[in-house]
């Protein structure tokens, strides 16, 4: 079997909504963005209340886009980095839509897109709502220190994006769509025994690699049958090391139709958030926003959307367990 | 991987060494000299204000030598905890590494950072429960291995 499903009724995505924080907002995609929110807190009174605020957020702008309420959503899918995906099971009980909530770290954008297509392609939902957020403020206490905590961050380190994004998906080809979704492939968990939890690039972008190339021998495609590649959050270092797998395996990257979310979303020569953006909202903001201006401005006909999860726990990561990655595939074309 | 005897086979393993060592090649290495010459001009200002409060309770305000020393170790835990609260700290222990939390200043930080931050979570289990989060390693091994140079230093002495 392959790992590729072909979606033959190509479910069409007609609504995206990124919502971002003020650093996110500062950097070079600031201008696309739906919301921008300044502070941090999204006038809540914890981290994580204003996490899920996000996410609440940017599915309601997504319906109000698309022209649909929750009631006529039949699916909800999408989570976040927090324990329990919290944020957006906080989110959902707001939204009162049928609820799946998945956890893929910060593959779970293109994890609820591929499932969100397959349920949508099959017939068995008429809408279904994909979204997926981080929050820096509520990763950094879970995953590292206290924020104020005066540590040094390492060279490889990522910068988690505060910010959600989401994305409607419907069967109903007489709705307008800003693209369609044509194939899926789901990804098998990688590990190639990197266990530092400050490069999480290195720890999935051999994910990234396996997921690409199975993709490419599934459909007979190549990378030049794309106008962009773009994964989630690989930052420089994962950015590098998949260009140069890639090449090893006999499918090489072109660099310049392959983009990285976690290299777009900031500025890293004047941000300082070193190797680049992460979290579950990085690749979620940069696809609902960038991407899905440059279908409508006709600028692309087709991409791979690749987000990437390091499915690392505190847990396991101080018992010395070594990093699962993970990547899910899902291609995208302009509506013909 | 469940299984306890098995070992990665040698041609598994040296795929592993072979991504190791690209991983290695690709991924950037901290700044060596620029690292150590922050450390040392933070680090030494941070001394040289301790210092600083140490005379100025040994002059003016005429306190003795361990009472004056207290007094520097005070203020600059206090001024910590004033920078941490004001979100400034952190910056400070970004630049400077080793430099801002090997003198008192960084048990200041780290004691101050967990009680902001967990407060949330309520005052017994939230704050008290985790205040000592990063402090606590240090405190239990800190305290462990001055009782064993203890005990050495007392039995050569005998």
């Amino acid at each position: 079997m392959p790992d590729t499903i072909e979606l033959k009724n190509r479910p069409r995505l007609i609504a995206g909504a990124a919502i971002a924080g003020k650093k996110e907002g500062e950097g070079p995609l600031g201008g696309v963005y739906d919301k921008i929110i300044a502070d941090d807190l999204f006038g809540e009174e914890s981290w994580e209340k204003a996490e899920s605020r996000f996410y609440y957020t940017a599915a309601r702008t997504c319906l109000e886009k698309g022209g649909i309420t929750p009631e006529q959503t039949d699916v909800l899918l999408g989570g976040d980095l927090l324990n329990q995906i919290m944020s957006a099971s906080m989110a959902a009980r707001e939204l009162h839509i049928p609820f799946l909530g998945l956890y893929g770290a910060c593959s779970t954008m293109a994890e609820s897109l591929c499932i969100g297509a397959m349920l949508t392609d099959g017939g068995y939902v008429g809408h279904a709502l994909c979204a997926a957020s981080s929050h820096f403020c509520s990763a950094e206490r879970q995953y590292r220190f206290p924020l104020e905590y005066g540590c040094q961050r390492t060279p490889t380190a990522q910068w988690t994006v505060t910010g959600a994004g989401a994305a409607l998906l419907s069967g109903d080809p007489s709705q307008p769509a800003l693209c369609v979704c044509t194939h899926v492939t789901i990804g098998r968990v990688t590990d190639m025994g990197i266990a530092d939890a400050n490069n999480m690039g290195a720890a999935m972008a051999p994910a990234a690699a396996d997921t690409l190339r199975r993709h490419f021998e599934d459909t007979g495609r190549s990378a030049v049958d794309y106008d962009l590649i773009i994964t989630g959050d690989l930052g420089q270092v994962g950015h590098d090391i998949l260009m140069e797998l890639m090449q090893q395996q006999g499918h090489p990257l072109d660099a310049s139709r392959y983009m990285d979310c976690g290299l777009e979303v900031f500025d890293r020569e004047t941000q300082d958030v070193h190797a680049g953006g992460s979290g579950c909202g990085c690749s979620a903001i940069v696809l609902c926003s960038e991407i899905l201006r440059r279908f409508q401005a006709g600028e692309i006909r087709r991409v791979l959307f690749m987000a990437t999860g390091a499915l690392l726990s505190t847990t396991t990561s101080q018992q010395g367990e070594t990093i699962p990655g993970v990547a899910h595939a899902i291609v995208l074309e302009a509506d013909a | 991987m469940f299984d306890k005897n098995s070992k990665p086979s040698p041609k598994r393993q040296a795929q592993l060494d072979r991504y190791k060592q690209l991983v290695d090649r690709i991924s950037p290495k901290s700044a060596l000299g620029q690292g150590l010459f922050r450390a040392w001009w933070v680090g030494g200002f941070i001394c040289m204000l301790g210092q600083i409060f140490l005379e100025i309770g040994r002059g003016p305000l005429g306190m003795i030598n361990s009472a004056a020393s207290t007094f520097a170790s005070t203020c600059i835990v206090f001024l910590t905890a004033l920078l941490t609260g004001l979100g400034v700290f952190d910056k400070i222990g970004q630049y400077a590494g080793a430099g801002a939390f090997v003198p008192i200043s960084g048990f200041a930080n780290a004691m101050v950072s967990p009680a902001m931050e967990f407060r949330r979570e309520g005052l017994v289990l939230g704050l008290g429960g985790k205040l000592f989060t990063i402090a606590g390693p240090v405190l239990v091994w800190g305290v462990s291995a001055s009782v064993a140079v203890g005990i050495i230093y007392a039995l050569i002495t005998l």
